[in-house]
């Protein structure tokens, strides 16, 4: 049981991260149709950005400053007005196809510009064990999954609670509408790729001391917050939140218990079964739009 | 494409197929590998653009059809039986998962049905992996035989080639046959209002799985051709990124057109190759090469043609009607 009990607060950290990317991913869909091919290498990048930072002589701090601006002025700005801006007309299949092409270029551009070797990257969380009710417990899993879950209340008390947040839900639900009654929703569009950056590089910071800087990293990571996205239900914040807790456990789980070579397959058929049974995600609803 | 002359379209066809079969004799081996490749991926492409570019449904599953292709080719010879059945077991293999995969179809759209087919492409690779009694695993399966055809052994890069190539115009050629049958007019029904398709007597479920099915017999064939064309094949290859790259060379190409995956296959077997100059730099300028070309046209290279064609119809009808015009008016 003790090992059953670990497991699932490891599998909760990890969880706690794609939950993180999931929810950037569900907000990008619901503003703009994009579903971002991309949003593993958009995770794997804020890290070497930091990095690179932290090379030019930068402290971890400022680095961690340096780095989270730059996503957001390269992956949400960026992305936005460069990519996103000129296709979104065109419907979602081309846009779609447009950021696959963006993550082969973003991994070979980290490839090229950095390193082909994993990079060890600092914790910004001590190492460490601490004894709760008897468990061993990595220090690393609660930061990770207390900054998780503060990152995730503070959008969530952003959305539903300020008045941005609710134009912002205005402009996802209806574009139309919002624009009559004087949202600006060009510019709530343009926070939606902001805050995915910031996530993204959230996610980025806390993930990559546990997996090593690689520029490959991001592949696993984006199929992750996919089927997370998916899994709770793709048109809801909550949704991505819980898909990703229960993916990150499940996929700890499985490796405990199923096999370690079929590991990834238990996400897999789990969403597959979701997707026939239930389209609209656990806790979605159907053919709604939410932020 | 009607805006050229239909003998000048034939003329210049034949010219292609012409340079297609002389002017790869004197390439070395990497050419023509390198060409085959682009033979193998077409195929793979025409058959994923059946699915996704006529009947409008979206896969991301093409690669693993590759992979089982090649895998049944690669068992099956490397035990002795002759290329031609080892195609027909992976046309069957492929066609009938294709077909249980396009049961999801029938309940899920768009990006579900992406994920679908993105999950099941990852299920396949794991099985690749895994099931080493039957795939070797992640050491792969290697010395996989070349086919004699009539007699002739194809065991030198260009015979090979020359398989390659007859059995991208067979497979050209039955496709070409099929879109234009009763069953491409269904395809494209399905893509464009599967609602009104079925109110005029479409089966839209049938037409659906066999979509799926037919798309993925073709991935089948390019698996089935890929094995002895590299002669050893492992779990890699076959990877969702694959099945990521197929879909590219489609939208790329431009999808529901005829010849939307020969550019698609090219712009994405050629140009990373024309591009290593370059060195480390190739698939960044390809992966930026395929972002701008969407920017500037989403429906892909043949997208552009397309437009351009329209418009020039379109201006050279509005002269025929101008001069239609000052000629009734003389009359009032």
């Amino acid at each position: 049981m003790s090992n059953l009990f670990d497991l699932v607060v490891a599998g909760l950290a990890t969880g706690a991260i794609y939950a993180l990317v999931a929810v950037g991913f569900t907000l990008l869909w619901q503003t703009s149709q994009t579903i971002n091919f991309a949003q593993g290498e958009f995770v794997m990048l804020p890290a070497f950005l930091m990095l690179a930072a932290m090379h030019a002589g930068a402290p971890f701090w400022l680095a961690i400053i340096l780095g989270i601006l730059l996503s957001m002025l390269l992956l949400g700005l960026a992305f936005k007005m460069l990519l996103v801006d000129p296709m979104m007309r065109h419907g979602v299949l081309p846009l779609a196809i447009a950021t696959m092409a963006l993550a082969i270029g973003l991994k070979e551009a980290v490839k090229q510009f950095f390193s082909a070797e994993a990079s060890p990257f600092p914790s910004i969380v001590p190492t460490g064990d601490v004894s709760i009710l008897g468990h061993a417990i990595s220090l690393q899993s609660i930061g990770v999954l207390v900054l998780a879950i503060l990152a995730v209340f503070g959008l969530t008390a952003l959305l539903n609670r300020t008045s941005l947040g609710h134009q912002m839900q205005a402009a996802a639900q209806n574009p139309t509408v919002a624009r009559i009654i004087g949202v600006p929703v060009e510019r709530m569009i343009l926070l939606t790729f902001l805050i995915n950056a910031f996530l993204v590089a959230l996610a980025s910071l806390l993930i990559t001391p546990i997996y090593l800087a690689k520029f490959t990293s991001g592949e696993v990571l984006g199929q992750a917050a996919f089927i997370a996205a998916i899994v709770g239900g793709f048109n809801q914040v909550r949704g991505a939140i819980a898909g990703g807790l229960l993916i990150g456990v499940l996929d700890n789980l499985a490796a405990a218990y199923v096999s370690t070579q079929y590991r990834a397959a238990v996400p897999m058929l789990f969403l597959i079964a979701v997707i026939l049974f239930r389209p609209q995600g656990l806790l979605g609803r159907a053919e709604e739009r939410t932020v | 494409m009607s805006g050229f002359a239909k003998p000048l379209k034939i003329a210049f066809g034949l010219i292609i197929i012409a340079a297609l079969i002389v002017v790869p004799m004197n390439f070395n081996r990497y050419g023509l590998f390198i060409l085959s490749q682009w033979a193998v991926m077409a195929i793979a492409a025409m058959g994923l653009n059946l699915t996704l570019g006529y009947a409008g449904q979206v896969s991301l599953a093409q690669g693993a059809f590759v992979g089982i292709g090649a895998y049944a080719a690669a068992i099956m010879t490397t035990h002795g039986w002759p290329l031609p059945a080892a195609i027909v077991v992976a046309i069957g293999l492929s066609f009938a998962v294709g077909w249980v995969l396009g049961y999801p179809a029938l309940r899920v759209q768009h990006h579900y049905l992406a994920f679908v087919t993105l999950a099941f492409s990852t299920l396949a690779f794991l099985v690749f992996r895994n099931e080493s009694w039957l795939t070797g695993g992640i050491y792969g399966i290697s010395n996989i035989p070349r086919p004699h055809i009539f007699g002739i052994a194809t065991s030198k890069p260009l015979p090979f080639y020359y398989v390659c190539l007859g059995s991208l115009a067979i497979v050209s050629l039955a496709v070409w046959w099929l879109i234009r049958s009763p069953w491409g007019r269904a395809f494209m029904a399905l893509r464009e209002n599967p609602l009104r398709a079925q109110s005029l007597g479409v089966d839209t479920r049938r037409y659906t799985l066999m979509a799926f099915a037919i798309g993925s017999a073709l991935g089948g064939v390019a698996g089935a051709l890929y094995a002895p064309l590299t002669q050893y094949i492992d779990p890699v290859p076959f990877n969702l990124s694959l099945s990521l790259d197929l879909l590219m060379m489609v939208i790329v190409g431009g999808a529901g057109f005829f010849l939307g995956p020969f550019l698609g296959a090219m712009i994405a077997v050629l140009l990373p190759e024309w591009l290593r100059f370059t060195e480390g730099y190739y698939l960044m300028l390809y992966a930026i090469a395929v972002m701008g070309l969407l920017i500037w046209s989403p429906t892909g290279i043949l997208g552009i043609l397309d437009r351009y064609l329209a418009e020039r119809r379109t201006k050279a009808a509005s002269a025929l009607r101008a001069v239609a015009k000052s000629r009734l008016e003389p009359v009032q």
